[in-house]
């Protein structure tokens, strides 16, 4: 396969089965790997998506400063993206985010601005929605609001999806932005609406939770529950045995927030076998786990893992 | 060979339906109402049951999850792991065993 540039590269990844985690001949997983996009993540979709529709709509224009939250990989996505296209980038990162996170980001030419690890995400959110007031000539594209961001998964990853594999059943992906899950479930209601749309969400540790007030929780504005079927909230323990479980019997070495798809995966898979029912379930492998070896997650037993990943945004 | 087989130790479960009890897991932020535990027993056969009961117990903490009789906005609460807002709501059914986990919502994800 051929490109013009490593941009144009972005998608069309591998749909492959797992012959050995799968239950039967009737109840089958298959994996959308990911990580075969150029930074190696599915924010590669996003990233270009979200770039495309602003200087489209011409909010973006040569020259710009480029600001956005992020946990890491959609920053490492904008920050390819974005160099290539002469702008500068800016991201807001909670300081409990893996170093290799944070070291990617400054190769690719972003700069960064902590935020405090308390709070997590949410707390990236409010610095940089602050630092968009004070700076108004930055571009703020803003994953966890900007339609680009699921019509990148409306546009490539569902129909790339039906195409390889047009008796899907399931579909399960991670759930942070929201992106991926808005715009495949879109897709899916709009061409094969009895597809299910299955989300799995990474559980942390009292430290992400522990300051949050009930009255200013964050939901992000991109959500829509009725693109979704169900919802799973999945801790550092299942995902880290899931993890494993994937390089084990299939060779598929993923970053952790795999291991909580995977295990949500799981959870359809089971429930169709117990039902007799026929079912193709996809899974997103979102990214490799090259850029988590660090936290620990993937030495020692199950439980010191869990125990290192405390406290830290593992996904 | 059932001649062979050995009496059972435990007696059988009784016929009649017990209450339902379940494990609660309460957010750092509400723990001023259970006295700081980060777990607490209730009853009741679906979570608005559970609520109530909890509320006998703990009081203030209903107000505190739900507005005009439904989840507030920014509390997630989830049976067995799962968002009850996608398996009924407050009508979802508990089951003895079941645990319960209340959040607040938050941004998450491999962002």
């Amino acid at each position: 396969m051929r490109f013009d540039s490593l941009v144009d590269s972005v998608g069309h990844t591998p749909l492959v089965g797992l012959p050995n985690l799968s239950p039967s001949d009737d109840v089958r997983l298959w994996a959308k790997l990911e990580d075969r996009n150029p930074t190696g993540s599915i924010k590669d979709r996003a990233a270009l998506s979200m770039i495309l529709a602003a200087e489209a709509d011409g909010s973006l224009t040569p020259g710009c400063t480029i600001l956005e939250p992020t946990s890491g990989n959609t920053g490492i996505s904008l920050a390819m993206v974005a160099r290539q296209r002469g702008y500068r980038l800016i991201c807001v990162m909670p300081e409990n985010t893996s170093t290799e996170r944070r070291q990617l980001l400054t190769m690719w030419g972003a700069e960064v601005i902590s935020s405090p690890a308390a709070g997590g995400s949410n707390e990236a959110v409010r610095v940089a929605k602050r630092l968009a007031e004070e700076n108004p000539d930055w571009v703020m594209l803003y994953q966890y609001g900007n339609r680009a961001n699921a019509d990148a998964h409306y546009r490539g990853t569902a129909p790339e999806i039906l195409e390889d594999l047009p008796s899907i059943t399931h579909f399960v992906g991670g759930l942070g932005t929201t992106g991926t899950l808005m715009g495949v479930g879109r897709f899916f209601r709009d061409h094969k609406p009895d597809v299910r749309i299955v989300a799995a969400e990474p559980r942390y540790g009292e430290l992400v939770y522990g300051l949050r007030n009930l009255d200013e929780g964050f939901v992000p504005e991109l959500y829509d529950a009725s693109l979704i079927d169900s919802r799973f909230s999945v801790g550092p323990r299942d995902a880290v045995r899931r993890v494993r479980e994937l390089i084990d019997h299939e060779g598929i070495f993923a970053g952790i927030s795999t291991g909580a798809i995977l295990h949500a995966a799981l959870a359809q898979a089971a429930k169709a076998v117990k039902s007799g029912e026929r079912a193709d379930i996809v899974f997103v492998v979102a990214d490799g786990g090259w850029k988590y070896l660090s936290t620990g997650a993937y030495e020692g037993t199950i439980d010191e893992a869990e125990e290192r990943l405390e406290g830290q945004l593992w996904a | 060979m059932t001649a062979a087989t050995p009496l059972p130790i435990q007696s059988p479960k009784p016929k009649v339906k017990p209450d339902m009890a379940v494990e609660v897991r309460i957010p750092t932020i509400l723990r001023p109402h259970t006295g700081g535990e980060r777990a607490v027993q209730a009853d009741g056969a679906t979570l608005s049951a559970v609520i109530d009961d909890l509320e006998k117990n703990h009081e203030g903490i209903k107000e505190r999850l739900l507005e005009n009789g439904q989840l507030r906005r920014f509390v997630n609460v989830y049976v067995n792991d799962e968002d009850v807002r996608f398996t009924g709501g407050l009508d979802t059914e508990i089951s003895d065993g079941d645990t319960v986990v209340i959040l607040p919502a938050v941004a998450g994800g491999a962002a």
